[in-house]
């Protein structure tokens, strides 16, 4: 790993009257620094070391995997692995320059604190430096919008509404979502399929679960009818929002099977703690298996076709307008 | 020579006066103890036009909501410490995280800074006997405080106070969803501390940009005065348009309006949008002021001028300039934005800000830095700001806020942010310019422990929300699964948000402390370098009895070193006369 390289050169070079404890650099320059004492002072030892220290913590971090996952999911979706590589260099990005600049901070107070009443040199201004620094960050950013423009055609890229096929003729799944207070609505308009459920008390309860096929394209109607709520799906690094008035539509390519926990993400009232859903990822045949059962028992659509999007689920449960709905009213109907 | 010596005449429009209308320019034997003829004591605190008291009031009531606003989040914090804990019930929940935001944002970090330090300080700064409009000022300072009690009113009401959240998304907020009078007076208290706002705005603006003191030319004005004048300008950019938001959203609630609802043909998203076109701006208004005071500070404990001075007004512009245009990454997720517009934007406020930052190091590069507690404070900012600086750049790009939008990693990061610049640099300015004002020191050693005590908690408090934002928490929830694995990391930001809470405790001894026994600060404690501490601590009635030669930014430190004069190339000569005569001040009748 290059990088692990120069993180290496950076300690090894940088230190050179430490004990060296890592394997040797591999490239032929490193010279048995440990016997000859260093050459400078000892201010510029501290410094040299600092200076390794920023250089090779981060790219340590990065050495390892190009795309470290800092606490994120690395996404069960191709979208969500799209998110995921451009998050993981943002982030790599950030501890860098936050890194550099904290340092830099932390150096300064060390570095001029007051130790006699001398004046200090009353300069305010070096212009070289500030077009550097005014410059710097414009290249940064250049570079971040333009990883950040790449991606985001890529996650947001969606199939034709009502394409049954993409044009690798891969079947498309048309899901629509409705949520609503306080629950969610999964129908599968081509499949006759409708699963709707509610919010439910108590530990262990997941709410309803929208089943899909992996290695092919679903593509997500999200709708509301009542308030504003968030489809999010953690593994999937992605969330919309269910806005009334507006159809909003998204691919997913799920790559693998599981069961992944959902839960709405933007407050949408009493009971938004409890709006739990779970997205369960099946291979295709088992898809299929599972809406033939489905409209066996019954769970299919309530009107033909898209009616269903125009709507509100039956089985939603009617506020009585006081917005006050007691836990026994707002699950009395499920 | 450049500097303009205005007629006094010319620069007092609007002639300062107290309730008996005495006031009719300087008290020229102005000392330890003024003329001041209107009333004392509580009649004095009630009656005032005097920017001083004022700013004081402002600063008293804003830091009681803080610490009720504190209280409430520590409730939170308990709350979400297990995963199902029946501490409060969930429309309990839902108001407590309401206005914990809501006090904190609208009552405490804008005005605290806006209508507190800035009423008080921007006039000694610019060298002013008060505030362009004294009695509106007071106006500010009464329609603030009784909208603040409106919102607290809120409890009072059947069916508690608001519960939609401090953004009020329709169609949440409308009379369907919210039926309760707690959601009215809410809407009603932003109309009146908008108006505050607004006011104050105005205020700040005429008072800089007219009652500036012979020789305070636009480019000696003092970082903090700039960004309040900054600042000042985006308040009457957006707070009009949260009025009208206000307004339209009222008459929906009262009037059958559907501006906000689709049965009625209305569009939901239209809140979102006039919302936000307040509320980003609005960032920038709570958080402008708090980078003013740090640049004020930094520079007094380094012993140097600051490092970059007009490239920090350009950067303060650019921000402001920027915010007006960043409104809808707030609304990457509804689908119905342009994207790439919204998140270059974004992205391009990191520059000036990044400035800001290379300027505050700068100032400090070669200095000689003494660590007192509002230079502690001011480094606590430095941090802060920076971490929730950086996370803030990732949520500019539209997937990654895909990823992240209404999870805890969105709450750690504006906590960072606010925290920063509310917290960390509020209390710098407040243990900077607090013997200015009462004429008495802080404890340095309390005020070093308030610091610790806070820094540490803060992050034991944020970090852990970044990863329980990553592993899929969402905001404003009150209960989540046990199996979830969210529970150590809750625990461990409960146990932060109380250290946090602590360190207040010692800030609250420290005022006691300062109270009871006071040590005496003089006019001048940190050897400071603008104007204000030129004066006596604190200032007489109407500010000034006399003023020193301002050549530069800092004329106090000019003046008590003459051998380090602040010298800037450029049309100012570099050479100055040993001796310049004491111009009179602005308004003084001679």
């Amino acid at each position: 790993m290059p990088t692990s390289v120069i993180a290496v050169k950076a300690f090894t070079t940088g230190s050179p009257a430490e004990p060296n404890r890592s394997d040797p650099p591999p490239s032929g320059e490193s010279g048995s620094p440990e016997r000859s004492p260093a050459p400078g002072s000892r201010r510029r030892r501290w410094r040299r070391w600092g200076v390794g220290l920023a250089i090779a913590a981060p790219l340590a971090l990065t050495g390892c995997n190009a795309y470290p996952s800092y606490g994120a999911s690395r996404g069960v979706t191709t979208q969500g692995q799209e998110t995921f590589k451009l998050y993981s260099g943002m982030m790599t990005t950030g501890i860098i320059v936050g890194g550099l600049v904290g340092l830099l901070i932390l150096w300064t107070i060390i570095r001029y604190r007051r130790r006699s009443e001398d004046m200090p040199r009353q300069f305010h201004e070096n212009v070289p430096v500030e077009i550097l620094y005014t410059v710097i960050p414009v290249i940064i950013v250049g570079i971040l919008f333009a990883f950040t423009v790449l991606t985001e055609n890529n996650v947001d890229a969606i199939q034709p509404v009502n394409a049954t096929l993409t044009s690798s003729g891969q079947p498309v799944v048309d899901v629509t979502v409705t949520a609503f207070q306080w629950g969610w609505r999964f129908s599968y308009p081509d499949l006759n399929v409708s699963v709707a459920g509610e919010t439910t008390n108590g530990p262990g309860n997941h709410g309803p679960q929208m089943v899909v096929p992996v290695g092919q394209t679903v593509q997500v109607t999200l709708v509301s009818n009542d308030v504003i709520h968030g489809f999010y799906v953690r593994d999937f690094n992605f969330s919309r929002y269910a806005l009334p008035g507006v159809t909003n539509r998204f691919d997913l390519n799920v790559l693998h099977t599981g069961t992944y926990p959902g839960q709405c993400t933007q407050i949408c009232g009493l009971y938004h703690s409890e709006m739990l859903f779970t997205v369960r990822a099946v291979n295709p045949a088992v898809f299929t298996a599972w809406a033939h059962a489905e409209v066996a028992t019954g769970h299919t659509l309530p009107l033909s076709g898209s009616g269903a999007l125009n709507n509100p689920p039956p089985d939603t449960h009617v506020t009585n307008g006081s917005g006050y709905n007691t836990p026994a009213q707002a699950k009395g109907d499920q | 020579m450049t500097t303009t010596i205005e007629p006094p005449g010319l620069i007092s429009p609007e002639q300062p006066g107290g309730p008996d209308g005495h006031a009719a320019g300087l008290q020229h034997d102005a000392g330890d103890h003024p003329h001041h003829e209107g009333p004392t004591g509580i009649l004095n605190w009630l009656t005032s036009t005097d920017h001083k008291v004022i700013g004081k009031s402002y600063m008293i009531t804003s830091l009681v909501l803080f610490f009720i606003a504190g209280i409430m989040a520590l409730v939170i914090r308990v709350q979400l410490a297990s995963p199902t804990s029946s501490l409060v019930s969930f429309q309990t929940y839902n108001e407590l995280f309401t206005m914990h935001g809501s006090l904190m944002l609208y009552l405490f970090a804008g005005p605290f800074a806006f209508g507190g330090l800035a009423n008080y300080i921007v006039p000694l700064q610019v060298g002013a006997p008060d505030m362009a409009f004294p009695r509106l000022n007071a106006l500010s300072y009464w329609l603030y405080l009784g909208g603040s009690l409106t919102m607290m009113s809120g409890f009072l009401v059947a069916g508690g106070a608001a519960s939609f959240g401090w953004v009020a998304y329709a169609p949440l907020s409308n009379a369907t969803n919210s039926p309760g009078a707690g959601a009215d007076l809410w809407l009603m208290a932003l109309a009146l501390t908008g108006f505050s706002a607004i006011f104050t705005g105005v205020n700040l603006c005429a008072t800089i940009f007219y009652l500036r003191a012979p020789g305070m030319t636009m480019f000696r004005v003092p970082i903090f005065s700039w960004n309040m004048l900054v600042t000042a300008i985006l308040i009457l950019i957006a707070f009009p348009v949260l009025f009208g938001a206000v307004v339209l959203l009222f008459c929906d609630r009262h009037f059958g309006t559907h501006i906000f609802t689709v049965q009625g043909g209305g569009v939901p998203v239209l809140w979102q949008n006039l919302f936000w076109f307040f509320g980003h701006p609005e960032v920038y208004i709570l958080a402008l002021p708090y980078f003013g005071m740090v640049t004020d500070i930094i520079p007094v404990f380094s012993r140097k001028p600051l490092f970059g001075y007009k490239g920090m007004v350009f950067a303060t512009m650019s921000i402001a300039a920027l915010s007006t245009g960043v409104w809808a990454h707030h609304m990457f997720t509804t689908g119905v934005v342009l994207l790439p517009f919204f998140s270059l934007l974004s992205y391009m406020i990191a520059i000036p800000t990044g400035i800001k930052f290379f300027n505050w190091i700068g100032t400090m590069w070669g200095g000689s830095l003494s660590f007192k507690t509002p230079m502690l404070f001011s480094m606590g900012f430095l941090f802060a700001f920076l971490m929730g600086g950086v996370t803030g750049v990732l949520l500019a790009s539209p997937p990654v806020d895909f990823m992240t939008h209404d999870t805890y990693f969105v709450v750690a990061h504006f906590h960072q942010v606010l925290i920063g610049t509310a917290v960390f640099a509020g209390f710098a300015g407040f243990y900077f310019w607090y013997p200015k004002m009462f004429g008495r020191m802080l404890r340095e050693g309390l005020g070093k422990l308030h610091f610790w005590a806070l820094f540490i908690g803060f992050w034991v408090t944020f970090m852990p929300q970044y990863a329980v934002g990553l592993d899929g928490m969402p905001r404003r929830v009150a209960a989540y699964l046990p199996g979830n694995g969210w529970t150590t990391l809750n625990v461990i930001s409960t146990v932060g948000a109380f250290i946090i809470g602590a360190s207040f405790l010692f800030f609250l001894a420290n005022l006691w402390v300062s109270w009871r026994s006071p040590i005496p600060a003089g006019d001048n404690p940190w050897d400071g370098h603008a104007l204000e501490w030129f004066t006596s601590s604190p200032p007489s009635h109407h500010n000034y009895s006399h003023l020193p030669p301002i050549r530069s930014e800092r004329p106090t430190w000019d003046y008590n070193h003459p051998d380090h004069r602040t010298i800037h190339t450029g049309k100012t000569p570099k050479v100055l006369p040993d001796h310049e005569p004491e111009v009179e001040p602005a308004g003084a009748p001679s």
